[in-house]
């Protein structure tokens, strides 16, 4: 009988679930909802970009105005080469620029000034697009100028300074700029989180053994961050890749593909390209301006996806552990 | 004893073979100097000519680089010299990339502050041919928008970040939702207004453009930042303080509205006011979405919403008969964006100092 009760309140596997209270299955089932919101979102933006985008590369190119009597491809091909080429450039000036600063501000500057340094170069990541594109059109062109003429005149015989000149400094060499600028906090955020977690047991052995500062930021620094630095690079060119606004207001473009850093003729980005036309587009060109931003998110996608790889493969093979 | 003797005078053994300090602000001095002379003789005949700074500096540097590597390598040998030169790229790449900040803030203050008036806040831009008129009913498309965006985004973004710490830790969905997170912070800002675009044709019709479309833009770039920042912040709060919650009897949802909000209180607020910041600059996408008006609108579902980044951006693409006018108005729109945008950094970062939980004891 005492066996029988024992075994009746016997709780078993039960007891080590806890009681489901109204207010748990309510608060969990949101937050798991707000979770499922968010992929519905982001079926939502592939699904109507590509719903609107496909017409436009089925279509008979002749019905779209925009695409000037060339094939869809055709269009969009030199716009895909503008994007990457701004991109690249901006990556070759940025990269070093923001290495150097990260180095400076993790390695170089007095502990006690580094903290608002770091905050000084994020302030340049809070500055809206749209005002560096007021900046670089208004300031940054005309001050690039008679740089430009200079290069044209005396070292034409380089395919990237062929000229002739641009008469207003508004060429892609000072999209690029603009937009080394703005990549640059982003590099640099990272690159410095990647170079204060250097071991410090790392850094002293290497002053044991005689190493100058140089010396021990090549040996253990750079190798040790190496990962970060590199996935720092793929997310400054993510966002470098889908800028517009900076592009649009500064750059005079005309859609050729060009090698020529410096003159009045140049190519244009996607993004660029979208914002001007978008809005006096009508019809099938509607179509044909989002099936070039689905190109775009594809481009940002794999090289957001490879900087992401590389970052966790860094996290799995990191000499800091 | 025995130096001292030979050479005649006392002598430090320690610095030898090693430069004095005073020798690179030496150096400096004599590269601006030559620098200088060499701009200020050789100048182009007859036509008045200035002096450029900018490249008086450079060259300075250039020849303050060439003579402390040489000095260096004589006296000290070739690993330090090296050693110095990278110091000095290092220090130079950081001023280098301090001339933009510094330029565009002076631009930014000199051109904007012309039309940084009363009117400019009180006005809007409806029948203003040239001079006069203001952004007032750009400021309020973008406060409306902006709000809009953050009631959904904030909310949602939050409850995310919720399920990835306190509920889904291991499962698939959790694993889904991370990754898709990622994508999400990729989107180009264009794109989100060509989907917001895309989806409010479908409901209002082809050629819609309306203050919520834009609102839904921003939603999408935002719900990114706020899940990351937040999930973050959740997981710095201790285990200690839920399972000392759960030990008392508490009841999960309980704990996490009563102990670990209130705990990371702080850094959610700070990253959602970052969210805030980065979303309320962006043009690309109420550019797509919105449109441009010149109008006062209230009204979130109907018509076209003008916004502050987007006023900016038509001043300055289209001038019109009276650029100057136009030009000042995009400077001072300019001005009261960055001052925004900076006013919410500065309080975001405020908030995580003085509201702080004090944890690491």
């Amino acid at each position: 009988m005492a066996s029988k009760d024992i075994s009746g309140s016997q709780p078993g596997p039960a007891s080590t679930k806890s009681l489901e209270r109204p207010g748990d299955r309510i608060f969990s089932g949101s937050a798991r909802g707000a979770g499922v919101f968010i992929l519905v979102i982001l079926a939502a933006v592939s699904a109507f970009l590509l719903l609107k985008g496909i017409p436009a590369i089925t279509a008979d190119p002749a019905e779209i105005g925009l695409l000037d009597g060339s094939t869809f491809w055709e269009w969009v091909g030199p716009l895909v080469f503008g994007t990457l080429w701004a991109s690249a450039l901006a990556l070759l000036i940025a990269f070093p620029l923001a290495l150097g600063i990260a180095l400076f501000i993790s390695h170089y500057a007095p502990r006690r000034i580094a903290a608002p340094l770091g905050y000084i170069v994020d302030l340049l990541a809070a500055v809206p697009s749209v005002v560096y594109g007021l900046w670089g059109g208004a300031v940054l062109a005309p001050a690039l100028q008679p740089g430009y003429s200079w290069l044209a005149e005396n070292l034409s015989f380089i395919p990237f300074f062929a000229g002739p000149a641009s008469g207003t400094g508004r060429a892609i060499l000072t999209a690029a700029i603009v937009l080394a600028v703005m990549v640059l906090p982003i590099i640099t955020a990272v690159s410095r989180e990647v170079f204060i977690q250097t071991p410090v047991l790392y850094e002293e052995a290497s002053f044991a053994l005689g190493a100058t500062k140089w010396e021990m930021i090549r040996d253990v620094v750079l190798p040790v961050g190496r990962g970060g630095v590199i996935s720092a690079a793929m997310l400054g060119l993510g966002r470098a890749l889908g800028e517009t606004l900076a592009v649009a207001m500064v750059l005079s473009a005309t859609g050729v593909v060009t090698l020529n850093l410096i003159s009045s003729v140049n190519p244009s980005t996607i993004a660029a390209n979208v914002a001007l036309s978008f809005p006096e587009a009508y019809g099938l060109n509607v179509n044909a301006l989002i099936a070039s931003g689905l190109i775009l998110f594809a481009i940002t996608l794999v090289v957001n996806s490879l900087a992401r790889w590389i970052i966790e493969r860094r996290a799995d093979f990191s000499g800091a552990n | 004893m025995s130096i001292v003797a030979m050479s005649g005078k006392p002598q430090n053994v320690f610095a030898a073979g090693k430069l004095p300090n005073y020798a690179s602000g030496l150096l400096l001095l004599v590269a601006l100097v030559v620098s200088l002379t060499v701009f200020s003789v050789f100048r182009p005949a007859g036509e008045p000519y200035e002096v450029n700074l900018v490249l008086v500096a450079l060259v300075a540097i250039v020849i303050f680089g060439a003579l402390l590597s040489a000095v260096s390598l004589r006296i000290e040998g070739r690993r330090k010299a090296i050693d110095r030169v990278a110091t000095l790229l290092v220090t130079f790449a950081f001023l280098v990339a301090l001339t933009p900040l510094v330029s565009l803030v002076v631009i930014v203050l000199t051109n904007g502050l012309v039309r940084f008036d009363l009117d400019f806040f009180t006005l809007s831009m409806r029948n203003v041919v040239g001079f006069g008129g203001g952004a007032a009913h750009a400021v309020i498309g973008t406060l409306i928008m902006t709000l809009g965006a953050s009631l959904v985004a904030v909310p949602v973004g939050l409850l995310t970040s919720i399920y990835i710490v306190e509920y889904g830790s291991g499962k698939r969905l959790t694993r889904y939702i991370t990754f898709f997170v990622d994508v999400m912070t990729g989107i180009p800002s264009i794109v989100a207004g060509l989907f917001a675009y895309s989806l409010f044709e479908l409901i209002l019709g082809p050629g819609t453009r309306v203050g919520i479309s834009g609102a839904a833009a921003l939603t999408v770039l935002m719900i990114p930042i706020v899940v990351r920042s937040s999930e973050e912040m959740l997981r710095i709060v201790p285990n200690e303080l839920r399972e000392a919650a759960f030990a008392l009897g508490v009841p999960k949802w309980l704990t996490i509205l009563k102990v670990v909000l209130p705990t990371s209180i702080a850094g959610i607020t700070t990253g959602i006011m970052l969210a805030i910041a980065r979303v309320i600059g962006e043009t690309a996408p109420l550019l797509i979405a919105a449109g441009f008006s010149n109008d006062f609108n209230f009204n979130i579902f109907q018509d076209r919403m003008q916004s502050l980044p987007n006023f900016v951006y038509y001043s300055y693409i289209a001038q019109g008969s009276n650029p100057e006018a136009t030009l000042e108005r995009a400077w001072a729109g300019a001005l009261t964006l960055i001052l925004i945008v900076m006013v919410l950094n500065l309080a975001a970062r405020l908030i995580t100092r003085i509201f702080a939980p004090k944890i690491a004891r």
